[in-house]
């Protein structure tokens, strides 16, 4: 603006600033556990460019944004995918992708080693369905993320509200475990 | 050779003893061995310039079941020179006695490296204990896995890490009742743009 000599003002308002700037880098960790992993590679690629969402794999958790859990997940596996999650920087996002992190898929039943549902291990925001799903699909998947991003407000962060529904949901009251903690 | 040949070559070799019975009646014919007498029996079939068996293209463990009470370990060895096949067999008594947990038999694994993976993976899904194999772990499941989650009468465990392992009453637990989500502020994010404005 100050190249045209004319100088300017944009007026908006900081949750939104912070919202857009938020959804329009998500940064995925690159981690992948099985063949949704070739689709979520597949998306990357130059075919689909996720580069022209903002969306770029990094190559750690600690600079990472969003997770995308791509793959069967084994118990072996589990207790690697928890840390992980807790070595990513707050806000953290969680994309669930394909039938098995959804809910085990084809192991639902029989798989013994199979977690059924990553969720049982950490909290997903978006559940993208598919065995594998088509990059389209993971690409439908951030635009979702990106609607729920949009909705947050700084006034009601996120993460502390996720406490307050589950201190709720416990039937404890809110202003007791304030008090507590 | 064939197997008729090959089975005299056994028997030239170890006396009749050593083999506790044939089976010729399927498309893959095996000799059951003497659990305890196997790695002797492999190691001339390997050295012995006649048979050759340098090649160990699989080892199989089985589970029988509780009312038959017993394993197998089959063995299929391939002679890449001479080009002969031949199954062979153990079979070895459960063991799911308190005392004795698991049954054992005799690695092979000094003889085909090959068999080294493959016996911890039969140990690891399956509880059969190799003797005098170098490295006795689990290959596939977690190292505090418990069971065998190949045996017939494999039982799930409830948690394992605090994580419930079944599947049941997944939706109820998972926080899922049946009713939609409203997890954005349009109905349907993904109208189509190019239909025509009322």
């Amino acid at each position: 603006m100050d190249k045209t000599g004319e100088g300017g003002i944009v007026i908006t308002k900081l949750d939104d600033l912070l919202n857009w700037a938020r959804l329009t880098s998500l940064f995925p960790m690159g981690f992948g556990l099985a063949c949704c992993a070739i689709e979520m590679m597949g998306a990357y690629a130059s075919g689909y460019d996720l580069d022209r969402f903002g969306i770029i794999p990094r190559a750690s958790p600690r600079q990472s944004d969003v997770m995308i859990v791509a793959g069967t997940v084994t118990f072996k596996m589990a207790d690697r995918i928890r840390r992980l999650y807790e070595q990513m920087p707050e806000p953290r996002y969680v994309i669930s992708m394909g039938s098995c992190s959804n809910c085990g898929g084809p192991y639902w039943e029989h798989g013994y080693h199979v977690v059924k549902g990553v969720d049982r291990i950490i909290p997903v925001d978006v559940y993208v369905p598919g065995c594998p799903p088509r990059p389209e699909a993971l690409i439908g998947g951030f635009l979702k993320l990106q609607e729920i991003i949009r909705k947050e407000t700084i006034r009601a962060p996120r993460a502390v509200q996720q406490i307050m529904a589950k201190r709720a949901q416990q039937g404890q009251p809110v202003a007791d475990a304030e008090k507590q903690s | 050779m064939d197997f008729e040949q090959l089975q005299q070559f056994i028997i030239d070799m170890f006396g009749a003893e050593v083999i506790l019975g044939t089976n010729t009646d399927n498309l893959q014919p095996y000799i059951i061995l003497q659990p305890e007498r196997l790695p002797e029996v492999c190691l001339e079939l390997h050295d012995n310039p006649l048979t050759y068996f340098d090649l160990l293209s699989c080892v199989t463990g089985i589970d029988n079941g509780p009312e038959a009470g017993t394993m197998e370990v089959a063995y299929n060895l391939y002679s890449i020179p001479h080009n002969h096949h031949l199954m062979l067999k153990v079979q070895v008594q459960r063991n799911n006695t308190p005392e004795q947990s698991m049954p054992a038999v005799p690695t092979v694994s000094h003889i085909w490296r090959t068999a080294d993976w493959h016996e911890r993976e039969i140990f690891d899904l399956l509880g059969i204990y190799f003797t005098d194999h170098p490295d006795m772990r689990r290959i596939l499941c977690a190292a505090d896995w418990e069971g065998h989650p190949l045996r017939k009468d494999y039982k799930l465990q409830d948690y394992y890490h605090g994580i419930k392992v079944p599947y049941d009453q997944h939706n109820e637990n998972s926080g899922f009742r049946g009713e939609p989500v409203k997890l954005i502020s349009s109905e349907n994010p993904f109208t189509d743009k190019r239909e025509k404005p009322e």
